[in-house]
Order: C-alpha cells, then structure tokens, then sequence
C-alpha cells in the first residue's frame, strides 16, 4: 500500500504492508533508528513517537493508520546543533544510562510539559507511567523534566553539543577531605 | 511483535463501514485506536483477515452535553475523555477512569468505543459505563438499535455488538455524584479491582446508588446488594459506607491470576467499593 | 597531586550526546546490506521428547532462505559442543546444552529451529509452518522437590541434583548449643527476570574471503563470547571479531554466551549473509537467563545482648534446566557472603544447585550477594524482634571494628576497608530514625502502619583475582598519545550504561593533564581492543580502571624518559606535576604529555635505547576484591484495608571508596535501588507445574514506573581500599544490594504489630492483607 507521511517535518512516501508497524517504517524504511523497541505488549515505551503532536507508542500503530499524519521522532525534536531543552536536562540531569528508553522517555517528557507545562514532581511520575526505565531508577529523570520545564518556561534558547560538552567546568562542591584518586598510602608509596 | 498480515481498508462513513464489514464477514475486524486489537495481533493472539480503519469517520468524536443527557461518539479518545472538564463536572466516573486507564501514549490513541467493544474482564469502562446506566447505539445496516450497558457488556471478551454492527455512541444522564477508584494491577495497569460509583445525595445522606465492579470476574457486573444497603447511609459515616459494601462481589465467581486469588479480589471488592462511593459523595 | 581538575567533579557524561538525540548504534540499528532475518521455533513445553520436525512448508516458502533444526547443526557440523559453563567445581555435574535442542526439549522456549527469511515479517511468517511434534513429559519446576527426586530434568544423570557444596568453619555446634536465641527461618529469594529494556540482539556476518566471522551481540563480554564462539564453532579465534556496540542494558544478563549467538554466528557463515535476530520481549522473558531463585534455610544463634554467634545455613539454589556461564557459581558467591558485615565466625552451611524445567539462572546484578545480604538482614531484624532489640543497635553491637581490617571473614575472604557504624550512624541521621519510631508510635495508635528498615551491606565485588575467578579476573587498557596531540583510551571493559567514556577520560585528563575533549575512550570491539575481560560484577573501574592507572604510569614514566633526554637531565630528576612534565619542584619549565608524544612520534630525538611511540598496553590483576558497603533505610505505609505498600521515604549512605564521577556513581546507586526494591515489592517470575511460564509478558512481569518507586536522598562516606591503585570500589550493584532487605525488613516492621515475624518476597499486597488479617498488638487500633 502507498502511504505519504510528513516525518519529522519532510514529506516521505512509502509502499508497505498494512501489517507493518510505524515503528518498524521509521527504522527500516526511513533509518530512524533512534525510535527503539523494547517490548511486544505496548507496556515499555521505547518507541515513542508524536503522531500529530501528541505521543503515541509506534509499535501499536500500523504506518498505514499514520498515513495523511504527522510523525516526530527523537529526530526531529533535536540534534546535536540544537538540542531540545528536554534533551539537554536529560544530559545535565544524568537521566540516562543505557539510553535505550531514554529517546522514548525525552518524546514522552517532551508531550507531558506540552500538557502540563509545569508540573509537579508527582505529575512527573504519573505523565511517564508509559516509558519504563530500568537503569536510572527515575529519579535523574524527573529532575531532567523538572528542569526542562523551567528552561521551556523562561524561554532559554536551545544549546548545541559543542556548547555544553565540558572542558573544564567547576566542581560544583569540594570533594570531602582526601577524596581523589590515590590513596594516602600509596601515594606515600610513590613519592 | 509482528502481526499476520491482513488486507487494510479505510471506511469513509459509518454506512461505509457496515458495508464493508458485510463484505468481508466474520474475517474483519474494525480498527479504531487499535490499541485493544493491535496488541493482541502483535502477540498472534487475534489474526484478523481484513481490518476496516474507521478511526476518519467525521462526527463519531466527541463530547456533548445537552441539558442533563452526556453523549459521547465512539471515537472519543480516552485523553479527550481524560482533559473534559465537562466530564469531571457531569460524570466523575468516568472522568477519573479516563484519566485512570492505560498510560497517556495509550490514552492519546485509544477509543472508549474501541475499549468498549473489547469486553476485557478488567477493564475499567465497563463498570463506569454500567454504574452511569449507559446506552449503547449501535449501527447495522437495518438501522440503529439501543442497549443498555448491563446487555452490552456479556462476558469475557463478549459483547453484545453483532459482527456486522458499529458501536457509534454512548449516552448517559449526567451523574454529578459518581466516581472511580481501581486498584491497579503493577504490570498491566488493568483492574485488579475497579468499582464505579453513582449516587444520588439528599442532605448528606444516600439516595440511590449505582456501583458496578470489574476485574473480579468474566464481566463487571453491579453491585444490587451494596446498592440496596447504602441507601439512606450518611455518606460521610466511613463505617456505615464500608458496613453497606460488605459482600460487594457476593455470588461472583472470581478470577485468581499471579498478584491476586479470587478470595483477595472478592475482598478488595468491598474496600474499593467503599472508596468509590465515599470519593462519589465528596464534591468535585 | 595531579587529580585537582576532573576526577570528582560531576561533569555530563561524554557518551550522552548521541544517545538523547537518537543517534547511538544499537544492535538493531546496524545495518548491513544483503541482510537477511532470523526468527527461532521455540518449545510450547516445560519438558518434551520431540517426536518429529517438519520444515518443508516453511522451506517451501519462497521468503525462506533457510530452516535448520538442532539435528542439521548436531550431525552435518561441527557443531557438537555444548554451549560452556565456566566453574572450578570439581563435581559438577555439566548435562550437555545443545545450541538446538536435540530431541527433548527441558524449558519452555528453549530453541528447536531457526527459519532465515529475507525480513523479519516473514521470518516470523515462516517459523510458524515449522511443524514440530511433541510428546509432553512431566516436568518438575520446584527446587525442593526436584532435589528429593524424580521427574529428572536429565534422565541420564539420574538426579536433579547439579552439586553439593558443605562448609564448616569455627565451632558451630558449640555456638548454638550455647545460644540464647534461636531464630530459624525458611527464607525464599524468588526468582526475577532481569528485563534490559534492550532485549537480546546480534547480527552475524560472514566474510569468506578474509574467512572471518563478525558478530555485533548486546553483549557486556566481548572478548569472552569471541573465545567462546571460537570453541563451540570450531573457528581460530583470530578470525572472529565479536562487537558490542551501544548496548541497551545489561544487568548480567548479557555476561553470558547464549544458544542465538552461536546459531546465528553458524548460519551466518552457511550463507554468507548479514543474518540479524532480535528476539522479542516474550522470547526474552523465557530465554534470557533469569535470577536468584534461592531457598535460604537458616538458623542464626544469639546471645541476649543481640550478640550473633552462629548461623547453619542450607542453600538450595535452582539452576534451571542447563548451566548458562555462570549459573552454578552463584550461589557459591551467597556462601561467601553469608556473614555479611558481621563478626561472628561460627558457620556450617551447604549449598545445593538443582535442576528443573525452567530457564537458567544466572549472574543477575548482584549475583549471588543479594541473596546472602537479604538473608543476614533478615535474620539480623528477626533477631532484634526477638529479643525486643532495635534492630540499628543489634547491628552496631555484631559489625566488624574498624580497627579489624584487612579483615578474614569465617568463609575465606579478605574485606579489605570498611567503616559500617560510621555508615550507619549518617544514615540514621540523615532518616531522623529516632523521629521516624516516635512518629511510627503515634501512627500505629491510629492504625496506621509505618514500617522502618534498615539494611547495612557489604558485598564483594570488583570481580576479581583470577584465582578466585571461574576465568580471567584481570583487565586492561591501553593508552595510546596520538602524534597531534589527542590520546585514545582502550579498555577492556565493556561499558554500557556505566559511564566509562566519560571517567576513564576523567582519570587520563588529570594524569595526563590534557583536556577531556582531547580523550576518546574506546570499547567493545574485539578488532580494536586488546583482550579485556568485560564489565561485570562492578568491576569495570574497580579492575579496567585500574589498569588504566597502570598504563598512565607507564606513558608518564616514557615521557619523563623522554622529556629528561631533551633538557639532558637525569629522569631521576623529574616529575609529573599537574599533569605535566617538570624538574621536581620546579614548575618555571615543564613539558606536556602531547608533547612528548610528539617527539616520540618523530622519532629522531630520543634517548638511546628508547623505542619510539608513546603507548602503552598494561592488565591489572587484582590482588583482592574490593568490598563496598552502606546502610540503606526504607520507610514504608502498608494500607490496612488493603495491604498496598507505599514507599514513604529511602535513604541510602554508600561507600565505594573514591569517587571519579559522583553524578555517575549516584545514578548507579538509583537505579540499582529501584531493582532492589523492585524485587522486594513486585517482581517474581513465575512457572505452573508443567513448565508453563505464567509471567512472560511486561504485561503480567511487574518492572517499575516512576509512580512505583519514591525520591531517593543519598550520600556516601569515602573509606578507600589498597587492593587497586585508584582506591575505588565497585558501586553498579551496591544499591540492589542493599536495598531489597532494607524495603522487606520495613514492610516487615510495619506489620510487626500483626505478629509478623517474616513474609517471602514479593511482598504483595495480598500477603500483606493476609497477614493483617491478625488482631494488632502494641496498643494499636485497626
């Protein structure tokens, strides 16, 4: 079947089988990638994607259905030149291990502040019960939408990798006393 | 993960729809959401020859409330349902079981009417739809016919819509004094146990009461012998309410899966019977 | 001291960039033209004879490119082998485990065929019109029953048991003959599936003009499974090149070489086509390699003062139905630990591994420690319950002094530093657990149910001295100046999800006094990286970071050399000082590590006798483990009416030694917290009596969601060890570790009113109820 899509902001036409999975159609037909699967009962959220600006897990929708519709994906929400405020409090926050939920966490937290532009750290938790993480134990993460929300609030422009990367940045607090990476004796030892 | 292939269609109105459900018999199936259906063909569970894609057809979406009578299209989406302040004012119960169902990505997508028709055992709406005395339109090609929840909703995975039928809408007189509580099952979000509560209030005492529960058995099913007993119960006397809901799924035969036996489900019927209607009672 | 910069500081994390955008390489997203897709016929049994296997409608498919049968694989190659277990256990019985089952299946999705179709839509298609037949046998899915007797899993053992392991040490007998207490208890750790949300992946390609064989797996042990598919395939292990690219999760669950790895690598080289297979979340929740799955029978001897001065102990650990890699060696590790951070010595104990008709368990985070650490916590409440103790001064009165370290436990070990009370002690602080009984008081009067629990761990980690190890317990790492200045850092280690791209450029950024952006850190390619052993057993920075060190100082030493020849010093004289070469002392001159590297590049101005190149290769064997510990505290509500928990509150003070990354550290602490409590609260994998597996969705396996787990407030306390030249300990399995008892011994507290004196995990609400169902005591109301 011929279906026509805007992905990502480009138009895209695609010949497929009604049974495959938009999830499926955005990595092997568009090379998304970035779009990953992780279960087979529409319980992980990995595939998160917008369809027409609200999130949907794409492994639960044909491409078919998606046809005459808008899609985003990780993609599209940012990229290395101009990161997402979502996606950069994810990386500030340390809201990733792994990072194999996380591009469906960043589009689920990206729909949750679309709703909820401020919400508390509760509502946090309840707007990504369809993104299940298992490396971070949430907590990074629910600071990461936290402060997302307060950069999206105050309308802080987007950053690109370059710009955050580190060099040299401060600590933030001094280390406790002797904490480094030698211990005492040894380096006795060595001198 | 990978569903067995099918033939894809797209139904352009409701007339088109039942056409085509003729068309292709018993092998087709209609998608709205999916997310009832496509999970079930991703696991191979359901393997339908032909789905008829409805989810385009104009004016079975939405919310509409006219005098005291709440009229909800088929294709209203639970998010929809969920964000309705005219819900949350008007029906309670299934403000909170919208809001309650799922996660937002399957909210965002699924139908009520979809989730209707799917007849699972634990799934919310059906005791929502039941307690708000629901009416149920349903279209074939001999016209419109009306049912009542408590006849729609069979048994498990059984409902009373006839394969060449589409379920269009679901109407209800507006019950202000209604609420939902569920015990969540940790892995699949379904009921463990839900009961929905209807209530009339009369000076803070229990006029009438509807309350239907899911999850404890093959269909959700009211509550005649709670309803019975919480009239004229003060509804803010926490005991007498739980007294009135002792027994809720009396005569039930109960399911018993991995987190719950029957006898802990039959239990639990009765202590979130009594939230749902203590939660009814409070203002919205 | 040249670390003053970026060891210790919270810096983001360097392997970040391309995984929020999307741009990472998971298995499934390499892509490899001419790619053909596999899907494996799977057992619909616990335990069955196959009767017979028809593949010529799937072969007939005009999709199919290939269907093979375990038969195919036994008979016309080389493909004898049986997949490895790797122990130094002299009696183990080692049952051989067919990479295609032969002709009885003895776990429920155990692989039978494997159908190659050119995608994975008529992969799937096609494995369904494999017919197999089977004729259905009893299974036998229960540890203890297993061990008493038949069904066997393998006829021809003629038992189900795998091994006997006894152990004696001190004077047990006397201990509790001359106890004043006696807690005995029967203690089951259930079995949890581990549930990487990236599940199982590999893509295996051969090329038959080089005669080489590239497997990309989500694996954590590279260079392990490339030794491993070498054996079984019969192939020179210098014509195989195993890479884990980004790799979705692991938690010991990918330290394994698995039946689809080699099936895939095999078929590969039948067709000399890229063949992918990911297997789905179903799949992965029967053939993953599952966890724990341990009854813990103890008896724990006291004296009234809380003093323990004894533990018998019978471990009956479930194996499933083959050893995967490590499957019988965990719960020798539980042994090991059994005394936790406790000074008594008087221990008889015995370990039995047992067959069934279930998946193998295996090293699941944590592996074997978790369930010594539930059982001692758990006994240590029991204890303080008894004898009407606070469980926090029970602890206090049976740690290990300070002053005892190195300090050899009653089962062998050597902890090598600790500071429990001091642990504790901030823990305590930081819950206000004085305040936290008093308001627990006062609730239970209005019959609400508050529960406090508390959990001091040690564990043993940093796996480990090769001696101690069932293979390789060493590490490496290569350091290479390149001639512009940038440096590449080789590990062994295979991070994924740990952060080491970003530490490990911490440390060399430091040493090496060049700026982190100028460090790339590479991995998980076994045609790029020298042999490594993986990352395990928190052990990447504890042993691969150490090796780290090890070629840091050996690129200083050149360096010096190097610089000294330039200045015509003498090496003697100089020294690396904030990262730079300088006359001791003496910063008004100095030279940097590119530079250096430079002048080694061209060659034409070294000292006589110096090789060019500025490089260096070097392994760290570990002299010991290393021993982290902490006091966890978890406070719980458990809802009378209906036995819900809610987890108010968690704390956790861990030490791991030094910290690099404390934002990193902390994130491992998180997450292994929510396993821990997950384990505590929801997850148990479960199998009816025929084999059947009733949990093999993420619709009936509970994993939390971030409403299930609460706001966790950490902080740590920094006791160094010498057993590595960093002074770090492990911490990727600490925090579930330390966690599952403390969240039981709270719920367990909170019911204490009920009479409760213990409840098997998960504690479910319907246990709870159950349990409530009692009258309360302690002047409480319901």
């Amino acid at each position: 079947m011929q279906i026509d899509l805007t992905v990502n902001g480009k138009r895209a036409s695609l010949d497929v089988e009604p049974r495959l999975l938009l999830a499926h159609a955005l990595r092997d037909y568009l090379n998304l990638t970035g779009t990953h699967i992780g279960c087979d009962t529409s319980s992980c959220g990995a595939c998160t994607v917008l369809l027409d600006g609200v999130s949907v897990k794409s492994c639960t929708v044909f491409a078919v259905q998606a046809s005459g519709h808008a899609v985003t994906t990780i993609e599209g929400i940012g990229n290395a030149d101009s990161l997402h405020p979502m996606q950069e409090a994810f990386w500030s926050a340390h809201g990733l291990q792994c990072g194999y939920c996380t591009t469906g966490m960043i589009v689920s937290a990206v729909d949750l502040l679309q709703r909820n532009p401020d919400p508390s750290d509760d509502e946090i938790r309840a707007g990504l019960e369809g993104n299940l993480c298992r490396c971070t134990g949430y907590e990074n993460i629910v600071k990461a939408v936290r402060a997302a929300g307060a950069a999206m609030r105050s309308g802080e422009a987007r950053h690109s990798v370059n710009e955050l990367m580190p060099i040299h940045p401060p600590r933030e607090e001094p280390p406790p006393s002797g904490e480094g990476i030698i211990p005492q004796q040894l380096q006795e030892t060595k001198a | 993960m990978i569903p067995a292939a099918f033939d894809y269609v797209r139904a352009t109105s409701v007339e088109d729809a039942i056409r085509l459900l003729e068309q292709h018999g018993d092998d087709a199936k209609l998608l709205a959401g999916g997310h009832s259906l496509i999970p079930m063909m991703k696991l191979r569970l359901a393997a339908p020859a032909v789905l008829i894609d409805i989810a385009g057809i104009p004016q079975l979406d939405g919310i509409r409330v006219s005098g005291n009578r709440v009229t909800i299209g088929a294709l209203t989406k639970h998010a929809a349902l969920a964000a309705s302040d005219d819900l949350r004012k008007n029906a309670g119960a299934l403000y909170d079981a919208a809001n309650d169902l799922g996660d937002p990505q399957v909210r965002n997508r699924g139908t009520i009417g979809g989730a209707s028709a799917h007849g699972d055992p634990s799934a919310d709406y059906p005791a929502v739809l039941q307690a708000l005395e629901a009416t149920f339109t349903l279209t074939g090609k001999s016209g419109r016919r009306e049912l009542r929840a408590a006849d729609f909703f069979r048994g498990m995975f059984d409902t009373a819509l006839d394969p060449h039928e589409v379920l269009t809408q679901i109407a209800f007189d507006a019950a202000p004094n209604s609420a939902y509580v569920k015990f969540h099952h940790p892995a699949s979000h379904y009921a463990v146990v839900g009961v929905a509560a209807a209530l009339t209030l009369s000076g803070g005492k229990i006029g009438s009461a509807r309350v239907a529960i899911t999850g404890i058995g093959d269909s959700a099913f009211r509550a005649s012998g709670v309803e019975a007993a919480l009239q004229g119960v003060t509804a803010s006397d926490e005991a007498a309410v739980r007294a009135a809901c002792a027994g809720a799924a009396r005569g039930v035969t109960a399911r018993s899966d991995t987190f719950a036996s029957a006898s802990y489900r039959t239990a639990m019927a009765d202590v979130f019977a009594a939230r749902a209607v203590t939660r009814a009672a409070s203002s919205r | 001291m040249a670390f003053t910069a970026m060891v210790g500081a919270r810096i983001r994390r360097r392997e970040d960039p391309r995984l929020i955008t999307g741009r990472a390489t998971y298995v499934d997203d390499v892509r490899q033209v001419g790619t053909v897709y596999a899907a494996f016929v799977r057992s619909p049994y616990g335990h069955a004879k196959i009767t017979s296997i028809d593949t010529s409608a799937a072969k007939g498919d005009p999709h199919v490119l290939a269907v093979y049968t375990g038969e195919d694989l036994h008979h016309a190659h080389n493909l004898k082998a049986s997949l490895p277990v790797a122990h130094k256990m002299p009696d183990l019985k080692t049952p051989p485990h067919y990479v295609l089952a032969l002709d009885e299946v003895r776990v429920i999705g155990e692989a039978v065929a494997i159908v190659v179709a050119d995608s994975p839509y008529t992969a799937r298609d096609a494995a369904e019109k494999v017919v197999v037949e089977y004729d259905e046998l009893p299974a036998v899915v229960d540890t203890e029953k297993a061990a008493a007797g038949p069904p066997y899993v393998h006829e021809s053992l003629g038992t189900n048991v795998a091994f006997t392991m006894p152990f004696s040490a001190g004077d047990p007998d006397k201990a509790f003959a001359e106890a004043d207490v006696v807690v005995k208890q029967r203690i089951v750790n259930q079995r949890v599936a581990p549930v990487p949300i990236e599940p199982r992946s590999m893509v295996a390609n051969y090329d038959a003009g080089m005669q080489q064989l590239t497997l990309y797996s989500a694996t954590q042990i590279p260079h392990l499974l490339r030794t491993q598919l070498a054996i079984v395939l019969g192939l020179p292990e210098n014509k195989i090149r195993a890479i884990a690219p980004e790799v979705g999760g692991g938690f010991g669950a990918k330290l394994n070489v698995y039946a689809e790895e080699v099936v895939v690598s095999w078929v590969a080289m039948q067709l000399e086509r890229p063949v992918k297979y990911i297997e789905t979340r179903s799949e992965c929740f029967q053939a993953m390699i599952h966890g724990r799955d341990q009854i813990d029978d103890l008896e724990i001897a006291a004296k009234n003062d809380g003093t323990i001065t004894g533990l018998r102990l019978k471990i009956t650990a479930n194996m499933g139905a083959y050893h995967q890699l490590l499957t019988p060696v965990v719960p020798t590790l539980t042994l090991l630990m059994a005394h936790g951070c406790y000074k008594f010595e008087n221990i008889q104990a015995e370990v039995v591994g047992v067959f069934t008709n279930t998946m193998s368990t295996d090293a699941y985070r944590g592996a074997g420690r978790p369930e010594a650490t539930f059982f001692i916590e758990r006994a240590i409440d029991m204890v303080a319950q008894r004898l009407k103790l606070d469980p926090a001064d029970v602890r206090r009165k049976n740690f290990i002094a300070n002053s005892a370290f190195p300090h050899t436990t009653a089962t062998g070990l050597t902890y090598d530093s600790g500071d429990y009370e001091t642990t504790m002690d901030k823990a305590l602080a930081l819950a206000d657990y004085t305040g936290l009984r008093k308001r627990q008081e006062e609730l239970r009067k209005q019959g609400r149910y508050l529960g406090i629990g508390l959990s001091t761990y040690v564990e043993v980690c940093g796996m480990g001295p090769s001696a101690a190890m069932p293979a390789a317990g060493w590490d490496s790492a290569t350091i290479r100046i390149e001639p512009t200045g940038s440096i590449t850092v080789l590990t062994g280690v295979s991070p994924h999800g740990q952060g080491q791209e970003t530490t490990f450029a911490q440390i060399v950024a430091d040493e090496l006094g060049v700026p982190i952006d100028q460090i790339s850190v590479i991995h998980g390619d076994t045609d790029k990286v020298q042999y490594g052993v993986g990352t395990f057993g928190s052990r990447g920075t504890a042993v691969g970071g150490a090796a780290l060190k090890l070629a840091i100082d050996t690129i200083q030493a050149k360096a010096i050399k190097i610089a000294a020849h330039q200045w015509e010093a003498n090496p003697d004289d100089l020294e690396y000082r904030d990262g730079k070469i300088q006359v001791k002392g003496d910063p008004s001159k100095t030279m940097s590590t590119p530079e250096a590297g430079f002048l080694a590049f061209m060659g034409d101005n070294l000292p006589p006798g110096l090789e060019p190149g500025l490089d260096a290769t070097r392994r760290f064997e570990p002299p010991n483990f290393v021993f982290p510990f902490g006091t966890h505290i978890c406070v719980v509500e458990v809802d009378a009416q209906s036995g819900q928990v809610e987890v108010v509150k968690y704390f956790a003070v861990d030490d791991c030694g030094r910290l690099i990354n404390p934002m990193i550290a902390g994130g491992q602490v998180h997450g292994g917290i929510a396993q821990g409590l997950s384990q505590a609260l929801f997850e148990e994998v479960v199998y009816d009596d025929r084999g059947q597996l009733l949990t093999g969705t993420l619709m009936d396996y509970a994993i939390p969601h971030a409403e299930q787990v609460p706001h966790y407030e950490l902080d740590h306390t920094v006791t160094p060890t010498t057993v590595n030249p960093l002074g770090i300990k492990g911490i990727g399995e600490a925090g579930t570790i330390g966690s599952t008892p403390a969240v039981a011994n709270a719920v367990i507290d909170a019911l204490a009113p009920f009479g409760v004196v213990h409840i098997d995990m998960p504690l479910k609400p319907e246990k709870l109820w159950a349990a409530m169902q009692a009258k309360p005591t302690n002047g409480s109301v319901q």
